[in-house]
């Protein structure tokens, strides 16, 4: 488990109750926001499962005894899909992808490591995107393949990519 | 006895002569009086008697003013009621101040008798009963020349008096012209003076609405004109028409009214006294202002629950212990707030049963304070196993 600097709110109690007072409460989420997005990034995770993650340091404090609620994680994760920050991976709402980078970011980041690394007009299998040895130190290493996906999708709009499948692998080529 | 007077034989202007009798003894009650043998002479307005020629001479002689009788009836003479009956009883009424001086000042019986040796007289029995009746004393012309003559000025102020004594139909016809007459003068005073109007304008108005009403009841629903007609003569003499039940046509239509009106009426009153007042010293207030049309602890809880619907400023409130206010919206909780984050800032986090220890308030009261301070952002819940308690927003005042 990475180290993360907890921000102030994470000891303060109230943190842990969404507030009912409306000005109170988009400041509380906010914050929730961001220590989500901080602590997905620090662990390299981009997929929150509401079931498994009550017991994450992340949602549950021990040290002043207290958790956020399955209903308050929800509520935190849907506030953020407004904002294009998270999205649930099925109706059912347990799982959600956190995209702590927009899809565009992500788009961008890999095309730009593609371009620096002369991969333009060249194919690429998605393992060698997330896994591969090019790839370490950076960001998307390690990214949720479903994430990727999504991202190279969005870079597909833009032109500058094409997601193609080829011998249960899929993989991508940069323009 | 002690009605008679001691007078001239004479007669008052507008005064009659009726009848008389002779031989006619006085009894004073059931006893015997000096005054035997008498003449009898029956007026509109008295019963004279002296002894015989005295009165046609105009001498001294006794008086008795009809107004006194209120009764008479005839008793016979004799132990077995043989030969008819021979005396006249008279019952009187209280001797009456002002009254000249005559045979007695006082007497223990309330009814005299008079006596005939020769029986009464059928025609002087009904001409008497006739004058009592006939009250030739109340007429208007025989009042100012009364007046002027003042040999006796009381009946004038005696009369309404006598018209009480009389029982049975007669008496109370008497007393409602009474009662018409009393509201003549009344109306007619209170329109020459100005002044006098304002302190009248009230019977005016409680008048005017009997009126109205009577009206009403004669007449159905035709007459919705003649009350309209009479509402606007009283706005025009400037007497506000208060918001009353039957002038709309449904319950809540009244309350949203009588909610406008109760929050007009005590917004200045609650920024006097605190921003708080319990719903008892609303009612007295608002009746206390309305003045005529009260209005029934009923409507004003009722207006009261309208009153967030019409956007007053102010709103009821009930507390947990059954105790009904009537509060400002903005005043109070400010105040609260204020106070309550001071204490949270003090202890850091405070329970409500904390608070209602520090603030010496009931523990739902305090609940009440915490959450009035959180939804003017100066505090924030936390709600976990250990139960409910409150810090101070850091998430507003932190950057």
């Amino acid at each position: 488990m990475a180290e993360i600097s907890w921000p102030w709110q994470y000891n303060f109690p109230p943190f842990f109750t969404i507030q009912p007072h409306s000005e109170t409460r988009a400041k509380q989420l906010e914050a929730w926001q961001q220590l989500i997005a901080l602590y997905l990034k620090t662990n390299k995770q981009s997929t929150i499962d509401i079931r498994e993650s009550q017991n994450s340091p992340l949602f549950n404090n021990s040290s002043i005894n207290r958790k956020l609620t399955a209903e308050a994680i929800l509520t935190i994760l849907e506030d953020m899909a407004k904002s294009g920050k998270a999205a649930p991976v099925d109706k059912s709402k347990n799982v959600w992808e956190v995209y702590w980078h927009s899809l565009d970011e992500w788009g961008n980041m890999i095309y730009n490591w593609a371009s620096a690394n002369g991969m333009n007009n060249s194919v690429c299998t998605l393992f060698e995107l997330r896994e591969g040895e090019n790839s370490v130190g950076e960001e998307f290493h390690g990214l949720d393949t479903n994430i990727l996906i999504k991202a190279l999708k969005s870079l597909e709009v833009k032109g500058k990519c094409e997601l193609m499948e080829f011998d249960d692998n899929q993989g991508v080529k940069f323009f | 006895m002690d009605r008679f007077e001691y007078i001239d034989a004479r007669l008052f202007d507008g005064e009659n002569y009726v009848k008389r009798d002779k031989n006619v003894k006085i009894y004073d009650g059931d006893d015997k009086t000096q005054f035997v043998d008498g003449e009898v002479v029956l007026t509109s307005h008295r019963i004279l008697w002296g002894k015989p020629g005295d009165i046609p001479k105009g001498n001294v002689c006794l008086s008795l003013h009809l107004y006194y009788v209120f009764c008479i009836e005839e008793e016979s003479g004799g132990v077995f009621g043989l030969g008819g009956p021979k005396r006249i009883i008279l019952h009187l009424g209280p001797s009456l101040p002002g009254k000249r001086p005559g045979p007695a000042v006082v007497s223990l019986y309330h009814y005299i008798k008079l006596s005939f040796k020769d029986g009464v007289d059928a025609a002087f029995y009904k001409a008497l009963s006739d004058a009592v009746a006939n009250k030739a004393w109340e007429r208007p012309t025989q009042l100012t020349s009364l007046t002027i003559n003042s040999p006796n000025a009381s009946p004038r102020s005696v009369t309404p008096v006598s018209s009480k004594m009389r029982s049975g139909i007669v008496g109370i016809e008497r007393s409602i012209e009474e009662q018409h007459r009393a509201t003549d003068a009344s109306i007619s005073v209170a329109f020459q003076d100005l002044t006098k109007l304002m302190e009248k304008a009230k019977e005016m108005v409680s008048i005017s609405k009997n009126i109205s009403s009577k009206i009403r009841e004669k007449q159905g629903d035709i007459s919705e004109d003649d009350t309209v007609r009479f509402k606007s003569y009283l706005m025009s003499l400037g007497i506000d028409d208060p918001v009353t039940r039957d002038a709309f046509r449904s319950d809540s239509e009244y309350y949203m009214g009588l909610a406008l009106q109760i929050s007009d009426m005590m917004v200045a009153v609650l920024m006097d006294c605190g921003g708080i007042m319990s719903l008892a010293d609303v009612w007295c207030r608002v009746n206390r202002a309305r003045g005529l049309e009260l209005v029934s602890p009923e409507d004003l809880l009722n207006a009261c629950k309208l009153l967030e619907t019409v956007d007053a400023p102010m709103s009821l409130r009930k507390f947990p212990s059954g105790a009904c206010v009537l509060q400002l919206n903005s005043q109070q909780d400010e105040e609260v707030a204020r106070s309550t984050t001071e204490l949270l800032e003090q202890h850091g986090r405070l329970t409500p049963v904390k608070l209602s220890q520090l603030a010496n308030v009931s523990v739902l009261l305090a609940r009440e304070r915490l959450f009035t301070t959180e939804r003017l952002g100066l505090a924030c819940r936390d709600e976990s196993i250990e139960g409910l308690a409150f810090f101070p927003n850091l998430f507003l005042t932190t950057t």
